[in-house]
């Protein structure tokens, strides 16, 4: 939509374009719990990372340490080239800049969280114009464009308590899209929903990554996964036991943990 | 209209509404209303006040209740125990007892400021209205403080989550998401509130503000006539519930559903 907010703070790699994700040597720890132990990874632009791992393994952890939802203990998060500043507590050093990165850090969200005091359309509305400060017209006509694209053309005005779960969830990533992201995170995006629902968010996704977006996918959809997926990383108590693309990872596993887990969840 | 009138065409309605009518006439024909066109104009003033009354304070003691459930909620301790401990000894004592120590206590000490008869203060300072303002707004802004802790902490954890995912800074956050949620979180209640603090407004009376539940008791002083004022006071204050039962109940009907059916 609009050019990277240009020179405002000194890239720390050139080569890295926009769309571009990395993250090196990312621990966190919930008092005593170490629950990512040295997590490293890095996505180029129109890369679809599929994260995988059993329950407690740090899926969510990872996903929401990298827009700051949880702080780090240490490690560097870099997006687009531009490294998040951190304290040496590993909590965000420069409110502004953490909260321009998040802009262009679309997250949805297991259980949507779409604003429940607020229509479909408002929902979508809301970040651009009370963040980006995107006049209200041009909003609205590109937030009608998003609906139609995630198939809620005429939900415009209802209020998520009034929808399934599967209509919240295509609405929450049309609330992702509206702010034009440069990376999207998905954190089980379809696990709270009924089977018969799935699909339907599925194919909106399938759409996205076809379309080019940088996408991290935490998910238990192995058939997504193998088929959309770029990488796929399968996490182990809080480190990376085995990755690569998804043929080897489904269809060669090395790893005798990576095998027990594929089996358990087949 | 006979469509609107329908649902009350049912054997107990009548019934009720014959029984209502009846103790109308009743009152009307042998009770003594002779001192109604003297005191009319005093009495209308005095609802005027109430209403007044009412109106102010609640809504300076829900704007300041906002801050003291904010601070209580997620404030650190140095907002959060002021804004506890005010709302504690609020919520713990007579409202009758805070009128008089704002009258008589504060409202005996500001004559003694040196200076303080020349500022433009003093004209208020000196009458008893702003401290039955005071009073009441500080009490409900007592009860109510409590009530948006909860009303706060209540919002979904998501919902704010979404917000700072979006890189939402905090104040938008709190207006756009969070307060919107916390009062609609209260708004079942709010009414049934306000009305409470209706029927906490004649205590004023007892700092010579002339409201409604004070012009009863002139007129029993005058004219040693004890009961008909006070019905026709009870009559006033219920159909003063009643309008704010009937406006709050609209203004929620507008409100979409509260939380998720999910
Ligand atoms: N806020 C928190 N405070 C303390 N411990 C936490 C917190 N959040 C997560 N944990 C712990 O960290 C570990 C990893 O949790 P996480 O939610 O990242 O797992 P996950 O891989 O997403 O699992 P699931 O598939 O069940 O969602 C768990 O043991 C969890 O109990
Ligand atoms: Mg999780």
């Amino acid at each position: 939509m609009t050019a990277p907010h240009a020179k405002s703070s000194a890239p720390v790699d050139d080569s890295t374009p926009a769309g571009s994700l990395r993250v090196e040597d990312l621990h966190k720890s919930f008092g005593e719990l170490e629950v990512l132990k040295g997590v490293s990874l890095s996505a180029n632009r129109g890369d679809v990372i599929a994260i995988i791992g059993g329950s407690g393994s740090g899926k969510s952890t990872l996903l929401r340490c990298i827009n700051f939802l949880e702080t780090p203990s240490s490690g560097r998060i870099i997006i687009g080239g531009e490294e998040v500043e951190m304290k040496a507590d590993g909590s965000p050093a420069n409110r502004r800049q953490l909260e321009r990165i998040r802009t262009k850090l679309a997250m949805v969200f297991q259980s949507f969280n779409l604003w429940t005091h607020r229509t479909l359309l408002e929902n979508v509305i809301e970040v651009p114009v009370h963040v980006l400060k995107v006049p209200k017209d041009k909003a609205i006509e590109r937030a009608r464009q998003l609906l139609e694209r995630v198939g809620l053309a005429n939900r415009e005005d209802t209020y998520p308590a009034f929808m399934s779960g599967g209509q919240q969830q295509r609405a929450a990533i049309a609330r992702a899209l509206a702010v034009d992201p440069s990376v999207m995170l998905f954190d089980e995006p379809t696990s709270a929903l009924d089977p018969e629902l799935v699909g339907e968010v599925l194919n909106v996704m399938r759409d996205l990554a076809a379309e080019g977006r940088t996408m991290l996918v935490v998910t238990h959809e192995m058939n997504f996964a193998r088929e959309v997926a770029t990488h796929v990383v399968y996490l182990y108590e809080g480190r990376i036991e085995e990755q690569g693309p998804p043929a080897e990872v489904f269809g060669n596993p090395k790893s005798e943990r990576l095998r027990q887990f594929l089996k358990t969840i087949n | 209209m006979m469509e609107a009138i329908r649902p009350f065409l049912v054997p107990h309605r009548i019934i009720l509404f014959l029984i209502f009518v009846g103790i109308v006439i009743w009152a009307a024909v042998s009770l003594r209303w002779d001192w109604l066109p003297e005191y009319a104009l005093l009495a209308l003033e005095a609802l005027w006040r109430t209403i007044w009354l009412l109106a102010a304070s609640v809504v300076l003691g829900f704007l300041l209740a906002i801050p003291l459930g904010i601070a209580q909620a997620i404030g650190p301790w140095y907002l959060a125990w002021p804004a506890k401990v005010f709302c504690t000894i609020i919520r713990g004592t007579p409202l009758l007892l805070q009128i008089w120590l704002l009258y008589y206590g504060l409202g005996s000490l500001f004559p003694t400021i040196d200076g303080i008869r020349e500022t433009w203060m003093w004209p208020y300072l000196r009458q008893a209205w702003p401290y039955a303002v005071l009073a009441l707004t500080l009490s409900f802004a007592g009860y109510e403080g409590e009530i948006m802790r909860g009303a706060f902490s209540g919002v979904a954890r998501g919902q704010l989550e979404a917000a700072r995912s979006f890189g939402m800074p905090p104040f938008t956050m709190f207006r756009r998401i969070w307060l919107p949620q916390a009062i609609r979180n209260v708004l079942p209640t709010l009414g049934g509130e306000t009305i409470l603090q209706l029927k906490a407004t004649p205590l004023v009376a007892t700092i010579t503000v002339v409201e409604i539940f004070a012009v009863s008791s002139r007129v029993r002083q005058d004219t040693f006539i004890v009961y008909e004022p006070l019905l026709l006071l009870a009559l006033v204050y219920m159909m003063i519930a009643g309008v704010i039962a009937f406006a709050f109940r609209k203004f929620e009907q507008r409100i979409p559903s509260r939380v998720s059916r999910n």
